[in-house]
């Protein structure tokens, strides 16, 4: 649910990147605050284990520039993506404006990301969303690894709706930053034409 | 997509509650967050803090809270309380839907930030409840909205 203010001038809308555990959620995040200049972000705040798995979430608030005299913000999560934190998963969907599924593109995380995918779908409807109606992005991530599917494969697998997917080796930042334009526009858009 | 939309009048009336509230309760700071983690309003010592961080970890945790209590058959826990060393802070959810904190130190002690935290709920709840009572014709005539004129160039802009 995206936040406009009309007080301060704000635009604020919140993006969920799920997926299975180890495909690069965190990653993603990682170096976007990175790569992203100081005033145009704030703290990146990661609850992990101390092995550095995500427990609860993690939060990267990005302030994109101005539309029409309005800030844009946009608050990226990630969920944890291990089987076992279901009911913290669930949590963070709530109020989300668009959807980034991060798939793990080995052949032998293929079935995670199909499981990963399907709790998706039961997680948004428990909201009363529906992933179709939502702004939805796919991001084939560690195309770079010797034992993968190719595209056309995951494609069909797990992107029968053919929403806008983009290959990516979050590591070195390929397909980041294409990735995160992508569904910041398919929420703008779709804030425009609901609004 | 629902869309929470706040305009000038409500906001107004909310900053001026939690200013009040700020200084009634002699609290640190006081701020105002939605569920899902957006920051409202913010009044009190924000300079040293990060304050956008700061709302989105409370509404996990009120989330988190919120899960517990329904694995214990519990519709919701409405307070919670941490204490510190030297900082408290107390968290309560208004009207079901935006969460109150207010942090306090040795200036200030539990029972009052209790007290005057239940009188400005009830006057939170009756902003909330009046926007949600205007009309959308209401809503329109006050503010053309940013997105009336937006051009899909405008979008591809701010992506640069």
């Amino acid at each position: 649910m995206s936040f406009i203010n009309y007080s301060t001038r704000e635009i604020n809308c919140k993006i969920v990147y799920y997926g299975p555990g180890l495909c690069g959620k965190t990653t993603n995040l990682q170096y976007i605050y990175k790569k992203t200049a100081p005033e145009q972000k704030g703290k990146l705040i990661s609850l992990a284990t101390e092995t550095e798995r995500t427990l609860f979430f993690d939060f990267l608030p990005l302030a994109l520039g101005d539309i029409k005299g309005f800030k844009v913000r946009f608050h990226l999560y990630t969920v944890p993506g291990q089987v076992f934190y279901a009911a913290s998963r669930k949590l963070i969907l709530k109020g989300v404006d668009g959807v980034v599924f991060v798939a793990d593109s080995q052949i032998e995380r293929m079935d995670a990301n199909i499981e990963s995918l399907e709790d998706l779908r039961i997680n948004l409807a428990e909201y009363g969303y529906d992933l179709e109606m939502l702004p939805f992005t796919m991001q084939y991530n560690k195309r770079d690894l010797p034992n993968i599917v190719p595209v056309e494969e995951m494609n069909r697998v797990l992107n029968p709706n053919n929403v806008p997917y983009y290959e990516a080796v979050a590591t070195v930042g390929k397909g980041v930053f294409e990735t995160l334009k992508d569904i910041g526009k398919q929420i703008l858009k779709e804030l425009k034409k609901n609004y | 997509m629902p869309e929470f939309v706040m305009y000038e009048d409500a906001f107004r009336r909310i900053d001026e509650e939690l200013r009040r509230l700020y200084q009634l309760s002699n609290a640190k700071l006081v701020f105002l967050v939605d569920k899902n983690g957006q920051l409202i309003a913010s009044v009190g010592e924000t300079r040293n803090i990060d304050t956008t961080a700061l709302a989105s970890l409370t509404a996990g945790n009120i989330a988190a809270t919120g899960g517990i209590a329904k694995l214990l058959g519990q519709k919701e826990f409405s307070i919670l309380f941490h204490e510190g060393e030297r900082d408290n802070i107390h968290i309560s959810l208004v009207a079901n839907r935006v969460i109150l904190v207010v942090v306090f130190d040795q200036r200030s002690s539990l029972g009052l930030v209790r007290l005057r935290v239940k009188r400005s709920s009830q006057v939170l709840e009756q902003v909330f409840q009046e926007m949600d009572r205007m009309k959308p014709e209401e809503k329109t005539t006050k503010e053309l909205s940013p997105f009336a004129d937006i051009t899909d160039e405008d979008i591809e802009k701010l992506f640069g």
